[in-house]
């Protein structure tokens, strides 16, 4: 993979797949950040929301399913941003 | 699971370069392996928590039984997770 970073040899259509070869790259990275959150949620809420497991998922675990992603988020940002806030004010 | 990292030999030509799909296609079978193995382990954390007491000398019918239900619940679980934070995703990028 390294040699996609030594250009001083390749023509301009080598350069060009390259570029475009690690954009590529990069999309399938971000999905695979989507799917590792997506781990993680579903760790800390499967806690949260599921007790005993059923037959079928009932409607009152999939809406704290949904519930749980949505405040595990809001608390991430609430705690990025009170955090920046105190680190501003020369807290720690 | 060796293999999806290192058979090279169908995409190089005489120059010894890949061609971009072949490369693709390596990086997406990674990414994919790495992703049910991540969901097998975590899978198999919450259902033994779920489905087995006091380990025995065997898994017994109804943990087993139990085990399969879990597995099914955790699945769906994810995929319903999937959604809601693809949702939430969608709709921070709308307010940008």
């Amino acid at each position: 993979m390294s040699d996609f970073n030594d250009f001083s040899s390749a023509s301009v259509s080598e350069k060009a797949e390259a570029s475009e070869l690690q954009r590529m790259i990069a999309v399938e990275q971000q999905k695979a950040q989507f799917q590792a959150q997506v781990h993680n949620f579903t760790d800390v809420c499967w806690e949260k929301c599921v007790d005993k497991p059923s037959s079928k998922l009932d409607s009152r675990t999939e809406g704290c399913l949904v519930s749980c992603v949505e405040r595990f988020i809001d608390t991430t940002l609430t705690i990025t941003n009170r955090f920046t806030q105190m680190v501003q004010k020369g807290a720690h | 699971m060796d293999s999806f990292g290192s058979d090279f030999s169908s995409g190089a030509a005489g120059s010894g370069k890949m061609d971009s799909g072949t490369i693709m296609e390596q990086v997406k079978v990674q990414i994919a392996v790495a992703n049910a193995q991540e969901l097998l382990q975590r899978m198999t954390d919450k259902c033994f928590k779920k489905c087995v007491g006091k380990p025995g000398g065997s898994l017994d019918n109804s943990e087993q039984k139990c085990i399969a239900m879990c597995m099914d619940r955790y699945m769906d679980a994810w995929n319903t997770v999937s959604r809601a934070y693809n949702s939430r995703l969608q709709r921070e990028r709308a307010r940008i």
